[in-house]
């Protein structure tokens, strides 16, 4: 019980489930999950979400939301989610992934569920890196940066280039809302709520696909400091994948608060 | 009901339909299509759920995903596609949720042809993707059966909550009989207490098929084998001919089975007491009763078109004890009853 004058300005989202996580000191999975799990208790929309994520750093996500959530193979949620969301119209199903995962192995499965203007919201966390197999070049790996699995860092013209998936999914007529954001300082993580929030709000006016890409850490695999990794995250991986707006369909205008 | 002309792969799409069909997804792939074809006609007219896949990978997880949404869900394919669902079909095995798929069987290995063929029976019967599992595998002869199989296949799916492939060879799919489709039904959409619909005024539910700790693991697999066991129980099927007086029988699944019938009865008709064995359920494989009619005849033959691999579970049934003979017919050539009957008259010697 509080004392009466006082109120309650902070708590664990009623969204998340109070466990510890599997995820690395220093990495803002926890940060991205919170504002999702903030933003489901805000739209009041938790009994009526349901929740997949594939493989990857995000497969055990069933263990922090308090939804009902699905379990994907890797590369597959949003052909997993594209089943639930058409079979359940009026709930609200949204996919967790990363980098290696949406824009590697499930390359068509992202491509075609925007394609197809699903009424699913994807977050895509993008950290450069594949982090559950432990550090290996990802598609979004920046140009130069070692991995385990390019030691002598990414060299473009033996291992390509990077994918910028939110510019490439912005070319969709089926997509209405595409941006992205980053999680490296209180003011960007206030921008990232604001954007997951926009994605939902579309999904519950039935205005199509939308997805919020959001720029993340990896200290572990980065082999950096948590505070190196947020520097590296803003002084690199943002100039490389500029934070923006990628495609707000007109029907989906006003649903958006700056 | 009236008996009407239907071409296989439309009979079992409206068998599927007359079951309850809510939700289906698919890749157009020869000689499947026309399945694919008729839904798409049919479902969205009758405000049900269809939609062509990117690929047979993405048509899976998307089955996967209705399924797990607690809809009566299927897929279809051919040998080729069905191999590419193979990923998804182990995650729907292990997760346990209910799903019919139809493989309209045709040539392979590799691109192969267009041509029907039996050469899906390893990779459906013995598991297909990785871990220990075996979907339910049913086999029609007929399009009648084609259909009724289909139809049932949705209530074996949810009374195991397993995976129930229809298998046919592509002849049953591309050829047209006179069938009488079941009737269609209403479907019961009581919460069953795992699918997935929103946490409304309950505990959060998970579908997933990750267990990290070993033993969790082991545990998940002793249940889906115990599962596995009463399936093997319960649903065998097999249909005899001429056997009871047999001195030697065929053995043959499908098409081949309706091939083999002719040829008996012509060596009936040349005294040879020869009778036809045809298992329906190719997994559970009817092994108790090709081991009880391996000691009651003096050889076998099995008949298939393949290179023999049903041959395998039928000398596992009968130990080797009596004489087994094969004969196969690959790469699309459909084996006739002139091929079969030489065949009998050398097993019987």
């Amino acid at each position: 019980m509080l004392a009466k004058n006082m109120q309650v300005v902070y708590k664990m989202p009623d969204a998340l489930t109070d466990v510890v996580t599997h995820y690395c000191p220093g990495c803002t999975h926890g940060v991205i999950h919170r504002l999702i799990g903030e933003v489901i208790d805000e739209l009041g929309i938790r009994e009526k979400t349901i929740g997949v994520a594939p493989v990857g750093c995000s497969v055990f996500a069933y263990n922090y939301f308090d939804t009902d959530f699905a379990e994907a193979a890797h590369g597959r949620a949003p052909a997993m989610a594209t089943g639930l969301k058409r079979v359940h119209p009026d709930r609200v199903v949204f996919t967790y992934h990363g980098d290696g995962d949406l824009a590697a192995i499930g390359t068509a499965e992202i491509i075609h569920a925007a394609a197809r203007g699903e009424n699913i919201t994807v977050f895509f966390v993008n950290n450069a890196v594949y982090g559950m197999t432990g550090g290996q070049m990802a598609p979004t790996t920046l140009p130069g940066m070692t991995t385990t699995s390019s030691p002598r860092g990414r060299d473009v013209e033996l291992q390509g280039f990077p994918l910028h998936m939110a510019e490439m999914l912005a070319q969709m007529p089926g997509a209405s809302y595409i941006v992205r954001r980053s999680v490296h300082d209180p003011g960007h993580i206030n921008q990232t709520r604001k954007a997951i929030k926009a994605a939902l709000k579309v999904q519950l006016n039935q205005a199509g696909f939308s997805l919020v890409e959001i720029l993340s850490n990896c200290p572990t695999n980065w082999g950096m400091s948590a505070m190196e990794s947020m520097n590296f995250l803003k002084e690199q991986m943002v100039p490389f994948y500029p934070l923006g707006d990628y495609r707000i369909a007109d029907a989906v205008k006003s649903l958006i608060v700056k | 009901m009236t008996r009407e002309l239907w071409k296989g792969n439309e009979a079992i799409a409206e068998s599927a339909l007359r079951a309850g069909l809510e939700a289906y997804f698919g890749y157009p792939i020869t000689p499947q299509t026309e399945l694919l074809e008729y839904l798409a006609r049919k479902m969205p007219e009758m405000k049900r759920v269809f939609i062509q896949a990117e690929s047979e990978v993405a048509a899976i997880n998307m089955v996967y995903g209705a399924a797990a949404g607690g809809a009566r869900v299927m897929s279809s394919s051919s040998s080729p596609g069905v191999s590419l669902m193979q990923e998804g079909l182990s995650y729907i095995a292990a997760s346990e949720v209910p799903v019919v798929l139809v493989d309209i069987m045709r040539g392979g290995p590799g691109l192969g042809n267009i041509a029907p063929t039996q050469a899906d029976y390893f990779q459906l019967t013995k598991g297909g993707g990785h871990g220990d599992y075996h979907p339910i595998v049913l086999a029609p002869a007929t399009v009648q059966e084609a259909a009724d199989l289909t139809y049932e296949a949705f209530d074996l799916a949810e009374k195991y909550r397993c995976i129930v492939i229809v298998a046919a060879d592509g002849n049953i799919g591309q050829m047209m009989e006179p069938a009488e489709l079941p009737a269609p039904r209403q479907i019961d959409k009581r919460d069953r207490g795992w699918e997935l619909t929103g946490a409304v005024g309950r505990e959060r539910r998970i579908i997933t098929s990750l267990y990290m700790q070993p033993e969790d693991l082991e545990q998940v697999n002793v249940r889906l084998q115990g599962k596995q066991k009463q399936i093997e129980q319960n649903e065998v099927r097999y249909q005899e001919y001429l056997l009871d007086d047999a001195e030697y029988a065929v053995i043959a699944f499908g098409t081949a089975a309706r091939v083999a019938l002719t040829a008996v009865k012509w060596a009936r008709a040349k005294g040879i007491r020869v009778g036809l064995f045809r298992p329906i359920s190719l997994f559970p494989f009817p092994y108790a009763r090709v081991a009880e009619l391996s000691k009651k005849v003096r050889a076998l033959l099995v008949v298939e078109m393949n290179a023999g691999q049903m041959l395998e579970d039928v000398r596992l049934a009968a130990r080797d004890a009596l004489p087994i003979s094969f004969f196969g017919k690959m790469g699309g050539t459909v084996p006739f009853p002139d091929d079969v009957l030489p065949e009998i008259e050398k097993m019987v010697g």
